[in-house]
């Protein structure tokens, strides 16, 4: 990408019809896929300052390290299942075959619902063992990284479950297609966040 | 046209009004010279800029106005131009980055004969320790905060037993020994600073910052608090007296030390009990008051606050000029000989049985509780029990027509404005914030409800 | 398969059935801009109140008593969010970037109308949710439009119960819905150009509108961040950003937070805000110059290159409002070191707005005026700035009335005079009818003389050590009484600017019946959203088919064009083409002379 040659452009020196009718400069994918990415740049900005402030609390003197519990390891496995599910639907989402598409698609977002079941339950246990949100930092930080991450995979299960009612209804795969990609590359985001922030939380 | 004369003529306004203008920095009192120094250097380059850019602008908004028969000309760009502009404007800024970061660095580093104090703050006040013979400052927490320790210093720290402790809103520098100010707070953010030493440093809970100076002018100087505080952020106030080395080696000797203030003897009601006869007759037998004799009730009355009043009639602070009730105070609490005697008779009048006051005041219950809630209950808390940590009396259960009195004498000037009385000014300025009588009736009338 | 260009795609308009389609539920982007436009000024206005409410009280202490010292902090506190947030960044993007990004580009409307739409809607609920918070409780948060903690959460700060809860609530949701808009306007400048419009033939405009957007795209986050782990601290007890402290003689449950914290992420977001509000002023007020000098922008490859300078750089200045924070001091070299590097580009823009007056033929009505208002009080607000940003420089004038007076001239005052500038320019495109031109001048006489008569003063109060948040100045050794004499008269200053905005909105409503019919480009404007058919344009824009643009937006007095100006679709076949291998301008000249 010539971004410098871009900038350097004498723009008034120019005269005339530039390229052809896609506009100079302009992604060759769909407007939805640019806005999705810019989202994800925006939504790892929240993430990594989330983190940020977590490597900065963990300075402070009174930081005691977090006991994680062991069904973040189920957990982990199940939304790396449902980031698997999608992949299959996309690539399979040129195909004709209906039935396969309907049980990936579907499939992976009933395992991204497992996932939040299962951090909800990891949040009961902790609970039930006496680690409160406010009973020290690191554990604030537990709640609030899966919160976080949680309210993050509801809204793409949004979108999931409008697509999904459309499979069900009888659609083309061709007509949720993006949709289906779209979905994909925001679970494997949402799966490399959950690793990082998985990885922060039971490495410190 | 117009335009262009009126930028002109607004550029030579600002110089004339800045050369003019009879507010400035005040005279300094630091070895910060070259603070004053560098912000010289950045008035002449900024100066400069904005005489020629906007003479220039002025100029080509007479020259080339729109015309009969004129035409603009055509020029995209002038690179050279440009790099020549770009390059004077980097020589301007490094001009005045490069003094700046060199004074920077001066801040920074504090000389290593810096002798230390602390400066404490909390809503909304001030207050001051100083290492003792070691030298060194005792730790001290937060959580450790006691009414008795208000500092949080803590007594198994061999090093803080001789700090001496200040706990008015006045504290002492030598002259010509460079200090460097160690800062801590007990709640919120404020921010320690002394005009005319020019430099500040915010107080943060949870951790100590500093600053360093070498005051070098005897007098006294205002310490005002420049980091929003809460409500009292403008009555926040304190100050700083420089004195010669002699004159501050003998005030530094009348503080007490952390040791001294926790090995205080329990303060004895029965020995203060002996000496009230004397009060009962104005203020009743059981402390209860008399509003015929413009005796307020006392009994219910905190002990450290009856303690600080009985001392300001003693010292003159109260029972001044105006106060003729309190003058009649005055030989009252003279009669006390020292400050055992006093503290045992505030301890005695806090063992009273408090019955709350008959009152006597009416006024709109609603407004009165609303101004409470807004702007009192801050220091008075929400009940107005008061607490010593913001130096608030009992309001509750007291004599509401005292309290009109004594707000009106804060309104005044009567009470509240002679140097010593510490927290009397956040009084004035919180009394005529209000805007009168009324509203005093009002506020006065709420708080009767809250016994 | 032919390419489709995205901006010619047939677009689903949700052409309007009814009134309340057509102006309620609107997903054209020009009635959601006016709708942006409207309650943004709207809320402007509540701030507006508050200050004049605040200058009562400094100028007039212990006379009115209109407002108690609660009341004081909350309107500082109000009237600073407001404006910066709620009035400024809201009437920048979803005012000005809706109406003009989209027309300026030539297509039909934004790339996802519906969650423009939603946009709207999401801001809205976020400044009633704002509002709300005068009505409930202790009112709204009096904690510093910085919502420091741990003060916004104790007692001793007014609103600490629900005000402070519904501005973060408030704030998270604005971040909602400035993303659904931001992400439109990225996406729309890149992917919907029209056919021939490079990156580099857009008016400075939009290119102004669209760093800032990615700017407030990468910024928001770390104030969403804050304001999330705040509410934590507020609602569930934790200790993100409180430490140990004690409430009124009561030691709270908080322990070991760090309040600098806060201060930095609310930074990282903050000082990007500042260029959020001016790279917008910046782009619109160079097309106003440039317009109204009948000439090119001056230098127009440099003035991309410093937005988009300014905006890099302004990711890795924000501690220089931390100076006296207790941070790390040696924070101060590398800040103060950006800081002040930043200066060079935006003197450069200075520089070349000027260079544009220069031999230019300067048209002076009203928008003019405002732009070359702007341009003064913008040299002076950004000359102070080279004071603060000096971090020993700091350590005398922060946190009093010279830093006021300073953010005031450069984020107040100078783009609120480039939103005049823009308002005046673009109405006859956006109402089809003239304003009145004779109440426009005199609206910029008082604005532009009453706030210098303002701000300039100020700075001197902040020299003498006047510290900022006083509610009164109570009696001290060092402050003499002219000064308070001096606050009077800023005081009677501010009432008179503020009186006098009314001069605009009756302008602007009695324009709106009884102003000339304005022609489709009464300028003489080169920019495509002037090349509209119709005026007001239409919903979609364009008639059948798309503008095609032959050159930059720029082409003014081009010597041997038959106007002083040629429209961006103009073919170069119409209009000759400069001979590009021996351009020299002087020679030009000489041809322009004969």
């Amino acid at each position: 990408m010539s971004l410098l040659k871009t900038l350097g452009d004498k723009s008034w020196e120019r005269k005339g019809i530039i390229g052809g009718l896609k506009p100079v400069g302009a992604f060759d994918t769909a407007p939805e896929k640019v806005a999705l990415v810019f989202f994800l740049v925006v939504a790892s900005v929240v993430f990594s300052l989330f983190t940020v402030s977590y490597f900065i609390r963990m300075e402070l003197p009174d930081w005691t390290p977090l006991a994680d519990p062991a069904k973040l390891w189920l957990n982990t496995g199940l939304l790396a299942i449902s980031s698997v599910l999608f992949q299959w639907a996309r690539n399979i989402s040129s195909s004709t075959s209906t039935r396969n598409i309907k049980t990936a698609f579907i499939g992976g977002g009933v395992f991204a619902i497992l996932f939040i079941a299962g951090q909800l339950s990891a949040w009961q246990d902790l609970n039930n063992a006496g680690h409160y949100i406010a009973s020290n930092p690191a554990n604030s930080f537990f709640y609030l990284f899966t919160a976080v991450h949680a309210v993050h995979l509801l809204g793409g299960l949004w979108v999931w479950s409008k697509s999904s009612i459309k499979l069900l209804s009888g659609s083309e795969p061709k007509e949720v297609r993006l949709s289906i990609q779209l979905c994909t590359l925001y679970w494997h985001f949402l799966l490399i966040v959950w690793l990082v922030l998985f990885a922060v939380l039971s490495n410190t | 046209m117009v335009l262009a004369v009126v930028i002109f003529l607004l550029v030579i306004g600002s110089i004339i009004f800045h050369f003019a203008s009879p507010w400035w920095f005040t005279d300094i009192a630091a070895d910060w010279g070259l603070i004053d120094l560098t912000i010289t250097i950045t008035f002449i380059v900024t100066g400069i800029v904005f005489v020629l850019i906007n003479v220039f602008l002025a100029w080509c908004v007479y020259k080339y106005r729109q015309k009969p028969g004129h035409k603009a000309v055509y020029e995209p760009e002038n690179h050279k131009l440009e790099v020549i502009l770009s390059v004077v404007t980097s020589i301007g800024v490094i001009a005045m980055l490069a003094p700046g970061l060199f004074v920077w660095a001066l801040f920074v580093n504090v000389p290593d004969n810096a002798t230390e104090y602390e400066v404490m703050g909390q809503q909304w006040q001030w207050a001051f320790r100083y290492p003792g013979a070691d030298g060194q400052l005792g730790t001290a927490d937060t959580q450790l905060v006691t009414e008795s320790n208000p500092f949080g210093v803590n007594p198994e720290d061999p090093n803080g037993q001789d700090d001496k402790i200040v706990l008015g809103p006045e504290m002492h520098l030598p002259i010509d020994k460079p200090v460097k100010a160690n800062l801590r707070s007990n709640d919120v953010l404020h921010n320690y600073t002394v005009a005319q030493f020019r430099v500040k440093m915010d107080l943060v809970p949870g951790l100590i910052s500093y600053l360093w100076f070498e005051p070098n002018k005897v007098g006294r100087y205002d310490i005002l608090c420049e980091e929003l505080c809460g409500i009292g952020h403008f009555v926040m106030r304190g100050a700083v007296v420089v004195d010669s080395q002699a004159d501050y080696d003998v005030w530094l000797a009348q503080q007490p030390t952390f040791a001294e203030t926790q090995a205080m003897v329990a303060a004895d009601p029965a020995s203060g009990q002996a000496q009230y006869a004397v009060c009962a007759s104005c203020h009743g037998v059981q402390g209860e008051g008399n509003i015929a004799l413009n005796a307020p009730k006392l009994a219910g009355q905190s002990a450290w606050y009856t303690e600080r009043q009985l001392n300001y009639f003693k010292t003159g602070v109260r029972g001044g000029e105006g106060d003729t009730n309190g003058q009649m105070m005055a030989p009252m609490a003279n009669m006390l000989a020292d400050a055992n005697a006093v503290r045992n008779m505030a301890a005695y009048i806090e063992s009273l049985p408090d019955v709350p006051a008959a009152p006597t005041v009416t006024g709109d219950v609603e407004n009165g509780a609303s101004i409470y809630n807004r702007n009192c209950a801050a220091c008075h808390l929400d009940n107005a029990d008061g607490t010593w940590y913001t130096d608030a009396p009992k309001l509750s259960g007291m004599s509401d027509w005292y309290f009109l009195t004594q707000l009106q004498n804060f309104r005044t000037g009567i009470r509240g404005l002679h140097s010593n009385d510490y927290y009397g000014e956040q009084m004035v300025s919180m009394a005529t914030a209000m805007s009168g009588i009324e509203e005093y009736e009002d506020v006065a009338a709420y708080i009767n409800t809250l016994r | 398969m032919a390419y489709v260009p995205l901006a010619d795609q047939e677009q689903e308009l949700h052409h309007p059935h009814s009134w309340v389609t057509k102006y309620v539920w609107s997903q054209d982007h020009k009635v959601i801009a006016i709708q942006y436009a409207v309650t943004a000024i709207a809320v402007g206005v509540v701030a507006l109140v508050l200050s004049l409410m605040m200058r009562m009280q400094l100028g007039f202490p212990e006379t009115f008593n209109l407002i108690d010292p609660s009341e004081y902090y909350q309107a500082v506190t109000m009237h600073g969010m407001i404006m910066v947030v709620y009035l400024l960044t809201a009437l920048f993007m979803g005012g000005f970037g809706n109406y003009l990004i989209p027309l300026m580009c030539g297509s039909r409307d934004m790339v996802f109308p519906f969650m423009n739409m939603l946009s709207y809607w999401v801001y809205l609920l976020s400044v009633l949710i704002l509002m709300a918070s005068f009505f409930v409780g202790e009112g709204p948060t009096g904690g510093g439009w910085t919502l420091y903690p741990p003060q916004t959460n104790l007692a001793g700060t007014p609103g600490h119960d629900s005000g402070i809860v519904l501005m973060l609530i408030s704030l998270a949701v604005f971040i909602v819905a400035f993303t659904m808009g931001g992400l439109n306007y990225v996406v729309t400048t890149l992917q919907s150009r029209c056919r021939g419009l490079t990156m580099m033939r857009l008016p400075l405009s939009v290119w102004g509108i669209f760093v800032a957007t990615c700017l407030a795209l990468f910024a928001f986050p770390a104030l969403l961040v804050a304001a999330i782990m705040m509410l934590f601290d507020t609602l569930l007890g934790t200790s993100f950003f409180m430490p140990a402290v004690i409430e009124s003689g009561t030691p709270l449950d908080h322990n070991g937070g760090s309040p600098v914290l806060f201060q930095h992420l609310f930074w990282f977001f903050g000082h990007p805000e500042v260029y959020i509000v001016a790279l917008p002023a910046f782009g619109l007020v160079s097309d106003v110059l440039s317009v109204h000098a009948r000439k090119n922008i001056f230098g127009y490859r440099m003035m991309v290159w410093a937005i988009i300078a300014i905006g890099a750089l302004s990711f890795i200045v924000w501690a220089h409002h931390m100076y006296v924070s207790g941070m790390h001091p040696y924070f101060g070299f590398f800040f103060a070191t950006t800081t002040l590097i930043i200066a060079v580009p935006t003197a450069l823009k200075v520089y070349n707005w000027v260079l544009t007056l220069y031999e230019g033929d300067i048209r002076l009505n009203a928008p003019m005026y405002f732009a070359i208002g702007f341009i003064f009080t913008f040299i002076h607000g950004g000359l102070t700035g080279l004071f603060l940003g000096n971090v020993i420089i700091d350590l005398p004038l922060s946190d009093t009335y010279f830093v006021v007076a300073h953010f005031h001239m450069v984020m107040g005052v100078s783009p609120v005079l480039v939103v005049f500038a823009a308002i005046y320019h673009w109405y006859p495109k956006i109402t089809g009818r003239m304003f009145h031109e004779g109440m426009a001048k005199l609206h910029f006489w008082c604005t532009f003389l009453g706030t210098y008569a303002i701000y300039l003063p100020m700075h001197y109060l902040g020299f003498l050590g006047v510290p900022r948040r006083y509610y009164a100045l109570g009696t001290t050794d060092f402050i003499p009484q002219s000064a308070q004499d001096l606050n009077t008269a800023i005081t009677i200053a501010a009432l008179f600017v503020g009186a006098s905005q009314l001069l605009f909105f009756s302008n602007m409503l009695w324009s709106l019946r009884n102003g000339k019919k304005a022609d489709p480009n009464p300028w003489g404007a080169a920019s495509l959203e002037w090349q509209t058919a119709e005026t007001p344009p239409i919903h979609g824009n364009w008639g059948a088919e798309l503008p095609t643009v032959y050159r930059w937006a720029y082409d003014y007095s081009v010597p041997g064009a038959h106007k002083d100006f040629i429209p961006q679709n103009t073919p170069e076949s119409i209009e000759p083409t400069m001979d590009e291998q021996h351009f020299d301008p002087d020679l030009d000249k000489s041809k322009a002379d004969l």
